[in-house]
């Protein structure tokens, strides 16, 4: 009988080492209530929002080619819409979950108009967008202009009640997340995307469906943006236009995204966590902070355009996350050097 | 007539948008590069004049003589080190690297100058308040019609070099084969370098502009640039002309928004941009299928 030698893979052994250190690590944090102090917990929270923030920029930029200097749309969107159906009377924890929800819904018309543009026009047209709607924003007299409101609904849980519960939500959030992620990238859009960014119109002539797979890309980078939005909103509490439509959040996703390495899973977590102490580290120099961050996007763009995780995986052929597919020899094959 | 007021300083306004764009619609369209740090390079110009005027007592006229070469020279260094490279790496990279250089820009002015406002308005005489009337209780200020001529001879000299000269027909043939254009004896490193230098100059004159006719601080940049963008891409990029016109269709709209609400300025301004865009994308779409009707032979 016929048959292959080859056969194609995703199981690897460090994937499979992967998973099961993961899975371990998520019933850690699960507990992690319990076992860290207060000021612990909210760091913890705020490295899943970057986490959030590095995920769907990675999937929009590295996977689908579509650069968006507009992200800070969604996250100011959300915050903004938490603090109005929280102001209308929906108890708090719903009033997130909702304003992603709407926040996720809102971004599909804005698909339909954005993603006619292409390359540095859709880069900047998200900007513009985003500019839009702080301005927007700012005309709804419950946000009180530039000086901002404050979420005081959360102040009916005692502080430890509350960071724990934002905390799980974090939790809950970004492991939703990145399975989603996961799922996209290692499934058929993940391929059609990809082909896409590689080169549209040969993707299109071989019967990808274009339009559909970047929307899909497009709306999951947008919730993404929005659930860090509503759990930044819940660990920093004020909510001011100014902060939270700002250009900044889209730098720090740029950043994240080309240290950690641009189109790969394992590098957007990694990036994230650079940040993370990028920030705990040098955030106190302010300004040098910032201008050092400018300058790193600039030398791993130009230098190492693959990033940290980029490079590791050339060099070791290291897949934690089993996404993409090994040709193997089959064991028999291999020691006889022909077909059984 | 307040409104034929608005529309009259909306039209002027778009005299200054044009001149912060052209250097951009420039490079975007004829390099095909986006280069996000164009508001601060413009912002740093401001800055340099400021130190002549207010050092040296130099006036910002004159200053410009000193800060538009030395803006064209980093045009240079900026192509060479940077944008070149990130060309060669895919076509989004430039955004990525271009945006990063304003971060540093932006962050290094304000490491330097502080957070307070400024302005180049008391170094130059009595021009930013006088005006001329038009009719009844119109009046166009001295300095934005000076603006607007300035706008006009920029984009006009830009337009007359790229059609009329050797230098321009070589970078227009650049943009569009670097390779053929080596073959003919041009070099086609040099001609984008020439492309860049004279974004940046555009970039130093705009910054002098902007610091006469309001206050600028060191994170002005951004908001240049959006304003730019969108005087670009609703003129058409790449058509200088086109750019003018996109100024003043911007202008216009704030300054009528302005007359609305305290924040109808900036909202006019950016739903003008939004629409322009949507209607754009339909009426492309429509001709694209009138077109493969009428070649399918259905109409």
């Amino acid at each position: 009988m016929q048959e292959s030698i080859y056969f194609v893979t995703r199981r690897t052994t460090p994937a499979i080492v992967g998973g099961v250190a993961a899975s371990f690590l998520v019933v850690l944090l699960g507990m992690a209530p319990l076992l860290l102090s207060a000021s612990m917990l909210d760091r913890l929270t705020t490295l899943f929002v970057y986490i959030m923030l590095a995920t769907g920029w990675n999937a929009l930029a590295g996977f689908a080619g579509l650069v968006s200097i507009g992200q800070q749309l969604f996250f100011g969107l959300s915050a903004y819409a938490t603090i109005r159906l929280s102001d209308a009377g929906m108890p708090v924890f719903l009033a997130m979950l909702a304003s992603i929800a709407v926040v996720g819904a809102f971004a599909v018309p804005v698909s339909w108009l954005m993603l006619r543009l292409r390359e540095g026009e859709f880069a900047i047209g998200m900007w513009i967008l985003a500019e839009l709607a702080h301005f927007i924003v700012n005309l709804d007299g419950v946000v009180q202009g530039e000086t901002g409101t404050s979420l005081i609904a959360l102040a009916t849980f005692s502080a430890e009640v509350r960071q724990a519960l934002i905390y799980w939500t974090g939790l809950a959030s970004v492991l939703t997340l990145l399975g989603i992620f996961l799922f996209l990238i290692r499934g058929k859009i993940g391929l059609a995307i990809q082909a896409i960014r590689d080169n549209e119109e040969a993707a299109q002539s071989l019967g990808v469906e274009t339009l559909n797979a970047k929307r899909t890309v497009f709306l999951f980078a947008a919730v993404c943006a929005a659930t860090a939005g509503v759990l930044w909103l819940a660990t920093a509490i004020t909510f001011q236009p100014k902060t939270f439509f700002g250009v900044q959040w889209t730098a720090y996703m740029i950043f994240m995204v080309l240290v950690g390495g641009i189109a790969t899973f394992e590098g957007t977590i990694l990036g994230a966590l650079i940040f993370f102490l990028v920030e705990l580290v040098f955030g106190p120099f302010g300004v040098w902070y910032l201008i050092g961050l400018g300058a790193s996007a600039i030398l791993f763009s130009l230098v190492f355009p693959r990033g940290v995780w980029g490079s590791v995986e050339s060099r070791l052929g290291l897949d934690l996350a089993a996404v993409r597919y090994r040709i193997r020899m089959s064991k028999e094959g291999g020691r006889n050097g022909k077909p059984s | 007539m307040v409104w034929v007021n608005q529309v009259a300083q909306g039209v002027l306004l778009g005299g200054y948008y044009a001149m912060v764009a052209c250097g951009l619609s420039f490079m975007f369209g004829v390099m095909r590069v986006i280069n996000l740090a164009h508001g601060s390079l413009a912002v740093s110009s401001a800055f340099c004049l400021w130190v002549i005027a207010d050092v040296y007592g130099v006036s910002p006229f004159l200053g410009l003589f000193l800060v538009v070469p030395l803006l064209a020279f980093v045009g240079v260094v900026l192509q060479r080190a940077i944008i070149e490279r990130s060309m060669r790496a895919g076509v989004l990279v430039p955004i990525l690297s271009t945006f990063g250089l304003s971060i540093v820009f932006d962050n290094l002015l304000f490491e330097t100058f502080g957070a307070d406002t400024r302005s180049l308005a008391p170094f130059i005489g009595d021009l930013p308040y006088e005006a001329w009337p038009v009719y009844g209780d119109i009046y166009v200020g001295k300095l934005a019609v000076v603006t607007f001529g300035c706008s006009i001879v920029i984009i006009g000299s830009i337009s007359v070099f790229l059609s009329r000269t050797q230098w321009g027909r070589a970078i227009r043939a650049t943009a569009q084969d670097p390779d053929t254009v080596a073959m003919t004896g041009v070099n086609p490193r040099a001609m984008a370098a020439l492309a860049a230098a004279i974004a940046t100059a555009t970039a130093a004159v705009a910054g002098a502009f902007l610091a006469i006719r309001a206050t600028f601080d060191p994170y002005s940049g951004a908001p240049q640039l959006v304003f730019a963008f969108e005087a670009a891409v609703i003129g058409g990029v790449g058509s200088l002309w086109g750019t003018l016109a996109g100024g003043v269709l911007l202008g216009v709209a704030q300054s009528i928004g302005a007359q609305v609400n305290s924040q109808g300025f900036m909202i006019a301004g950016h739903a003008t941009f939004l629409l322009v865009l949507l209607l754009r994308g339909y009426l492309m779409e429509r001709y694209l299928r009138f077109r493969f009707e009428f070649l399918t032979g259905k109409r």
